[in-house]
């Protein structure tokens, strides 16, 4: 349960770590709070030559209101948005989930940006920036480029982040008073990565409907037909629940009460 | 190799360490500091719970190279902390313990929980503690006695305050 060997660079700006990426053609990783990574590290299932640890980039750290929306920086921790330290757009929704990540102990470091980038499909921030349809702000060597949550999440552990790349923060745009939501997950044990999520949010001022079944083998699953699944037609949820890969029954019937439940508590 | 320079106990430690050297290693087998403990290695257990930057975190996930500059504070600091008193006499009173390789971290949670929920003191509040301590394992205890021993002292200190007013 030691970690291989592997080189440390701690940068101090971002222009900094991008061009030590590049250094020694090495096989490099960016690293902030070591809450996903760390025991990766550890169970030698990640061995990179040379981390680069993102702890002391103040740009990462940063919170802004930017009209309709929030921004937040991918340094930001859970602890921080359990606590309510930062500004929210999304009335609390975010408070409650970060309540529920792991322990306190591990939200005291961990961060969004770097969970969002680990990208494991039973994470809740994944699941909760597709609900948002959060913008992913992406820097790199060329300058800043934005993705939707869409395209952000590829695959399971896999975003469109290039190598060199670093998520720098996700915008959200600030739920209005009318807003509704409900975010429900299954643990085996409390703290662990969920089984199922299910997930809803109706903001009939801002004309969001959407709804996501998470915790699958793959991204998390934006319902389509959501006016029928709203609605409580069992076909429609039927037909998202296999689309969204639950095929064996205990998946299906995990995700089914876990976006049931979601809906129930919304209060829609 | 890389140099770390941090304060362990309120001392200025400057050490060289290998980068993949984990903070709870660095304790144990530089500092000699055995009190924290290393069970699952990978964030799960809670045993090596220390406080970083005065908030509880994994000793065994957190690479001691990346933690320059940081305050750690591990269990043998809190000899005379006035919370982990209580603590300490709580967790012998309730029988918090058995085989006591749990209880560094325990401890270090418990008296987080303590001072961040101190309003957990109604019995109703229970639930709520056993959530907060979902992160440190037992397996002697069967968490009875720990739970009580946090409530005792949750209880005490409001009392406290009460009668200070």
């Amino acid at each position: 349960m030691k970690s291989a060997p592997f080189t440390l660079s701690a940068p101090v700006n971002l222009e900094e770590a991008i061009a030590s990426f590049r250094e020694g053609g090495m096989y490099s990783k960016f690293i902030a709070g070591s809450q996903s990574l760390g025991p990766m590290l550890n169970l030698r299932l990640s061995q990179p030559d040379n981390l680069i640890s993102l702890r002391n980039l103040p740009d990462l750290r940063e919170v802004t209101d930017v009209g309709d929306s929030i921004f937040i920086g991918a340094g930001i921790t859970h602890a921080e948005i359990e606590d309510k330290k930062i500004l929210d757009p999304s009335r609390g929704l975010m408070a409650s989930v970060a309540a529920n990540i792991a322990y306190r102990a591990v939200r005291n470091f961990g961060t969004i940006g770097g969970s969002l980038a680990h990208a494991d499909p039973a994470s809740d921030w994944v699941n909760l920036m597709q609900l948002l349809d959060a913008k992913f702000l992406i820097v790199g060597s060329y300058g800043e480029r934005e993705v939707t949550s869409n395209d952000f999440m590829q695959a399971a552990f896999t975003t469109c982040l290039k190598e060199d790349e670093i998520l720098l923060g996700v915008k959200i745009r600030k739920l209005s008073v009318k807003a509704k939501f409900a975010y429900f997950k299954f643990c085996r044990k409390v703290g662990e990565f969920a089984e199922a999520i299910g997930a809803v949010l109706v903001d009939p001022e801002l004309g969001i409907k959407r709804a996501i079944i998470g915790a699958t083998a793959g991204t998390p699953f934006l319902i389509k037909n959501i006016d029928a699944v709203i609605n409580g037609q069992t076909g429609a949820m039927n037909e998202a629940l296999l689309e969204a890969g639950c095929n064996d029954d205990y998946e299906y019937q995990m995700h089914k009460t876990a976006l049931e439940r979601a809906l129930t508590q919304a209060k829609l | 190799m890389t140099k770390i320079e941090l304060q362990i106990n309120g001392k200025l430690v400057c050490f060289e360490s290998e980068s993949r050297t984990h903070l709870g290693d660095f304790l144990r087998e530089t500092m000699n500091l055995t009190g924290t403990h290393l069970g699952c290695e990978h964030g799960v257990c809670g045993a090596c719970t220390v406080e970083i930057n005065g908030a509880p975190a994994r000793s065994c996930i957190q690479f001691a190279a990346s933690c320059a500059g940081y305050e750690i504070r591990t269990i043998e600091d809190f000899g005379d902390d006035e919370v982990m008193m209580q603590l300490r006499d709580a967790f012998s009173k309730e029988h918090a313990l058995q085989c006591g390789f749990c209880t560094p971290g325990m401890l270090i949670t418990a008296r987080d929980i303590v001072l961040r929920l101190s309003e957990l003191t109604s019995p109703d509040d229970e639930a709520r503690i056993r959530n907060e301590l979902s992160g440190n394992l037992c397996r002697c205890t069967g968490y009875q006695g720990i739970v009580q021993a946090i409530q005792s002292v949750l209880r005490l200190r409001a009392m406290k305050v009460k009668n200070d007013h």
